[in-house]
């Protein structure tokens, strides 16, 4: 059975959006330029594909009506010198064929998005409208901004880039680590964006963990021998795998250790897994120590390897923030470290790291509410009752209050 | 490709000591000689255009002559903790080859540097045509 038109362009536009933009800024070294007319030739598309049929080749249709568009455009542009014209045309007109994954327009296109000169807001508003492929209006939905306030954000960023001469390049062997460290830094935003959305609230807002996840995965595509990208899709895959599990029917936050495990997605744990064990050969066999990503996929992967709360093997879990704490000794760190170590070595030795915490996480809502089941363990009801007040005064998420105030309310006496 | 152009402003304190803005005779010679080698390696590597350091910024006088007579004020434009102590004019190929430079820089002058580019001759084209 063929494909219904609308479905395969909206296929279409999924797979090749990001290759035509980023051919395109190659080509003529203007990331304006690129994206209208990337959006341009996707409108054609579906004036004329459902008529036409989808041509064989797809991007390349599309590429080449969009090169078509921007040259008119350029042209048209009567306030561009005849000079400027011609090096426009000809920024760089290498065929698009790529060598390898390190010459993928589209690996270029993401470094010169999480320019570190470029703001984090810019970074993720630039790396979602033309890597993603989502729209102004999609974005602002999804960051709860005005629509203008996001489009006055790419507009800007745009004009950075033009203005400082942002180049379009892969960074060099020397600078390439850090600025990976970026782009994983502004998925890993975007993700967690999404994470802690409530997404019931709007059915318009687009699904930030979902676009995040394919980031990751062409990231994986692109760069598949570096130890954090894989780290970073495995820890949102592991993640996302828990989220039907994560929220109750009533809307109320489940935390892991409640959670039902039949309802977690056992493909994307699988290859959660498979990606977590890769990284783990590789270190073994003498790659480069794992990073930040790295060992908080391995934690989860430890979660998501018990088939129960009660199998889960907590002592390799504060191995793991050990690790971790060692590379970023930061508070939420230390605080993560002493949830798993009171499952080892009891509450009262977790108590006493948290309490050593707390000055730093005073207005962390998540430190009153780990005291407050710590107190609850050791018996001790009346502070256990007054950390959970504090803690919901904290919390953010309305799913989270619901939950901290059940708890609250079965201390009980 | 054409080289572009930026301007790295140096920023430090308004009070300057008797030693500048160093807090010592020792580290003020050291940042001289580091930001003179510095300025040595722009010229042989063919992105200096300009540098110099500025005297105090009480020295300086503020001039506003938009209006029938000019208007001269004692001081600078702004009223800030910190000022430009001095700036470089450099020619790079792009941003990350002047943030490189710029990095080199404020190591050598012990201050802080703002990066930021000259309109184009295109720029100024495109004002004039739209």
């Amino acid at each position: 059975m063929t494909e219904p038109v609308d479905e395969a362009i909206a296929r279409v536009y999924r797979e090749e959006w990001a290759r035509v933009v980023a051919g395109l800024a190659r080509r003529f070294g203007d990331l304006d330029i690129a994206e209208e007319a990337a959006a341009e030739a996707f409108a054609t598309a579906v004036e004329r594909w459902p008529a036409d049929g989808i041509p064989p080749q797809p991007g390349g249709w599309l590429t080449t009506t969009a090169t078509r568009r921007a040259i008119d455009r350029i042209r048209r542009e009567s306030q561009r010198s005849a000079k400027y014209q011609a090096a426009m045309m000809l920024y760089d007109d290498t065929p698009p064929e790529p060598v390898g994954p390190v010459d993928d327009d589209r690996l270029r296109l993401i470094f010169t998005c999480c320019h570190p000169a470029l703001a984090m807001e810019a970074r993720v508003a630039l790396t979602l409208r033309l890597l993603g492929g989502l729209t102004v209006a999609e974005i602002a939905r999804a960051f709860l901004v005005q629509e203008t306030t996001m489009a006055r954000r790419i507009t800007r960023a745009k004009g950075k880039i033009t203005a400082a001469h942002i180049p379009y390049r892969v960074p060099s062997d020397a600078d390439i680590h850090e600025r990976l460290a970026g782009v994983l830094a502004v998925v890993f935003l975007v993700f967690n964006e999404g994470y802690l959305a409530s997404a019931g609230d709007d059915p318009l807002r687009v699904d930030l963990t979902d676009e995040a996840i394919r980031l990751g995965r062409l990231l994986r595509a692109l760069v598949p021998d570096d130890g954090e990208v894989a780290g970073l899709l495995a820890l949102m895959l592991l993640t996302d795998a828990r989220r039907r599990a994560r929220v109750s029917r009533s809307g109320e936050l489940v935390t892991l250790d409640e959670q039902d495990r039949g309802a977690w997605n056992r493909d994307l744990i699988a290859e959660g897994h498979a990606l977590v064990y890769e990284r783990i050969a590789a270190v073994a066999a003498g790659g480069e120590s794992p990073g930040r990503y790295q060992l908080l996929a391995a934690i989860n992967a430890v979660h998501t390897n018990a088939p129960s709360a009660r199998d889960t093997d907590w002592s390799q879990i504060v191995a793991l923030y050990d690790r971790l704490v060692a590379l970023d000794p930061s508070p939420i760190v230390r605080l993560n470290r002493a949830v798993a170590l009171a499952e080892v070595d009891g509450p009262a030795v977790g108590l006493a790291e948290v309490d050593r915490l707390a000055p730093a996480l005073e207005s962390y809502h998540a430190l009153h509410a780990v005291r407050a089941d710590l107190l609850r363990r050791l018996g001790r009801s009346a502070e256990s009752a007054e950390a959970y007040v504090r803690a919901i005064e904290l919390a953010g998420n309305p799913a989270e209050r619901v939950y901290l105030a059940r708890r609250r309310d079965q201390l009980g006496g | 490709m054409t080289m572009a152009r930026y301007m790295m402003s140096v920023f430090g304190p308004a009070e300057r000591t008797e030693f500048g803005v160093y807090g010592s005779r020792e580290e003020m010679l050291q940042s001289f000689a580091d930001t003179g080698a510095f300025n040595d390696e722009l010229k042989r590597n063919g992105h200096f255009v300009f540098a110099d350091g500025l005297a105090e910024v009480s020295t300086a006088t503020t001039v506003d002559g938009r209006g029938e007579r000019p208007v001269f004020t004692d001081g600078p434009y702004l009223e800030s903790k910190e000022y430009i102590g001095g700036f470089w004019i450099i020619e790079a190929s792009d941003l990350d080859e002047a943030l490189a430079l710029a990095a080199a820089g404020s190591k050598a002058c012990r201050g802080v540097v703002e990066v930021r580019p000259f309109h184009t001759p295109d720029d100024i084209e495109a004002l004039r045509k739209s």
